[in-house]
């Protein structure tokens, strides 16, 4: 008995203690980034979160804009990603020849594993133009008379990081949608093609219901990247502290801040601004991780149905 | 052995063959399935008779590397030919109910309205429909004061039942049944098998089992499927009580298969 215990044991320890760093490095990084954060944090209080001045050279500062800039940047980028995710993911598993679907799935998978310095390069010096000669003039031609179209099209702004960033998504939502569909148990399908329905029938019908709990999971982590992306964001965002509401002015999230200021934060008050800004990060996403936990929770217990 | 007593053929199949990538699966299957009565196909597992019924409805159609040739004739046009009528209206008149039942996950109601819904039928008709095939199904008695649950929360035997609904909503003129009894209980499955043998002189049914009793039971012809061929076919009580192969006798009689 006593030589079988002990691997036994052994396992059980080594387990545990792997499972135990997950939750201690993340209480960790919260009371770091807390304990840089006093100083801002006891000067502003909660008042921090919705100050909008983000000046360095007077002392003040506020979360507002980059907060506001981040939110912007991340569902813009999900509102554009998850209609092309689903319908890539549509594609390879219900359309596409078999020729086609093997390597375009790896395509997708490719474009996952592309580093974000480099998407934010070809934003810069790819995208940036074609969008303030072409995309954005169009824009504004059509769709002037809204708000969000307003300004100099420069290719430099919000519209250019939602854009960059909801390519950065696209894939993580479409292989997940992708496998989700391929885990739809085919007699479901056929029934509904037995009954006369096309294949766009069948998507809306029997697919999307079936995998609507996977999808919303998809998304959140979509949604997690999105909030969290740096380099590519601060390379297209124009790093700006002020909030307009055109889509074309230069803006900043509070990962591209971070990026461009923590190298020339000099003065003890700046800094702690700065790790105050990463916490609101911090716990933003993880608030939101919580609300898509509920939401799936929710969804499934109503019986998938 | 062709029909009897007056008994039109509904479906003629003429030297059909099935493929999956180059396997061959049916070779030169020969058929004739008559109008308004119930066919069984019936033979050991893996002789073909799942894949047989499938050229029916052209379901082969969803995957590529599929394929059969031959003529598979519902009232005289071939339809394993796309360009003589396509998928889509070949199964608004071939209907099929599966082996697992396949609710989808939505009410009742709308399960059963899914079929007649995608014909453009809305309103009081839909509504009648609706009702009708749920009463066809003989199911009416235990889902009419709750039409707006969800399928899914049905047992298994009425999950066959309200998927029988669904595919009669779309009155259609072949129902095609796969083993539509194998995942049932005693009980459910004597609902199902009465069910089927009232469907006779209204519907042209196919039902695939490899429960003989079954097939004896419940239908008037019974086809004999052996290695992607048919054997023998012909009505039920002479396939089971003189059969004319070898093979048939001993398949009916439990000596293989």
């Amino acid at each position: 008995m006593k030589r079988k215990q002990l691997p036994d044991r052994a396992f059980r320890l080594a387990t545990g203690f792997s499972a135990a760093t997950i939750p201690a490095v993340v209480a960790a990084v919260g009371v770091m980034l807390a304990a840089g954060a006093t100083t801002a944090l006891l000067r502003w209080g909660p008042s921090f979160l919705w100050r909008s001045q983000w000046d360095a050279a007077h002392g003040e500062f506020g979360a507002w804009t980059a907060l506001c800039g981040t939110l912007i940047s991340a569902f813009l980028a999900l509102a554009l990603a998850i209609p092309l995710a689903l319908g890539v993911a549509v594609f390879l598993t219900e359309l596409a020849p078999r020729w086609l679907a093997g390597p375009a799935s790896l395509a997708v998978e490719l474009m996952a594993a592309v580093p974000s310095i480099i998407y934010g390069m070809w934003g810069l010096f790819v995208l940036a133009p074609v969008l303030s000669e072409h995309v954005e003039p169009f824009l504004q031609h059509t769709l002037g008379w809204l708000p969000f179209f307003q300004g100099a099209p420069t290719g430099i702004g919000m519209f250019t990081a939602g854009l960059v960033l909801a390519l950065m998504v696209v894939p993580y939502i479409a292989a997940i949608a992708r496998d989700l569909f391929t885990m739809v148990p085919p007699q479901v399908k056929e029934a509904a093609v037995g009954l006369g329905a096309t294949r766009w029938e069948v998507v809306r019908a029997v697919v999307l219901p079936h995998t609507r709990i996977g999808l919303v999971g998809a998304v959140i982590l979509g949604l997690g990247r999105a909030l969290g992306e740096t380099m590519a964001v601060t390379f297209v965002i124009g790093n700006s502290h002020r909030l307009s509401p055109s889509l074309f002015a230069a803006s900043g999230t509070i990962a591209s801040t971070l990026a461009n200021e923590f190298t020339e934060a000099t003065d003890e008050l700046h800094l702690s601004a700065l790790m105050a800004l990463g916490l609101v990060l911090f716990a933003m996403t993880f608030a939101i991780l919580a609300l898509g936990r509920l939401l799936v929770g929710r969804t499934s217990a109503q019986g998938g149905a | 052995m062709a029909l009897q007593n007056g008994d039109e053929p509904k479906i003629r199949v003429q030297n059909l063959d099935f493929f999956y990538d180059g396997r061959q699966a049916l070779r030169s299957n020969n058929l004739e399935i008559a109008r308004n009565r119930i066919t069984a196909l019936i033979g050991p597992s893996g002789c073909g008779k799942s894949t047989h019924i499938r050229t029916y409805n052209r379901m082969f159609d969803l995957y590529p590397g599929h394929r059969a040739t031959g003529e598979v004739l519902l009232d005289g046009v071939n339809i394993l030919d796309s360009r003589a009528i396509d998928g889509i209206s070949l199964r608004s008149r071939v209907g099929m109910v599966f082996q697992k039942p396949t609710p989808f996950p939505m009410s009742i109601r709308e399960n059963v309205a899914f079929g007649p819904k995608l014909l453009g039928v809305r309103g009081s008709e839909l509504e009648d429909r609706v009702v009708a095939a749920i009463k066809a199904a003989a199911l009416w008695d235990e889902v009419h004061d709750r039409l707006d649950a969800s399928g899914l929360s049905l047992s298994g035997g009425q999950q066959q039942r309200l998927c029988i609904a669904r595919a009669l909503a779309v009155e259609p003129e072949v129902l095609l049944m796969d083993e539509p009894a194998s995942a049932l209980d005693p009980i459910a499955t004597t609902r199902i098998e009465e069910l089927i043998h009232d469907m006779a002189g209204r519907y042209t049914v196919v039902i695939v089992t490899h429960n003989m009793q079954q097939a004896a039971r419940v239908s008037d012809y019974t086809a004999f499927f052996y290695m992607g061929e048919i054997i023998e076919h012909g009505p039920t009580n002479q396939i089971f009580t003189s059969p004319a192969e070898k093979r048939t006798e001993d398949y009916i009689t439990g000596r293989f298969g």
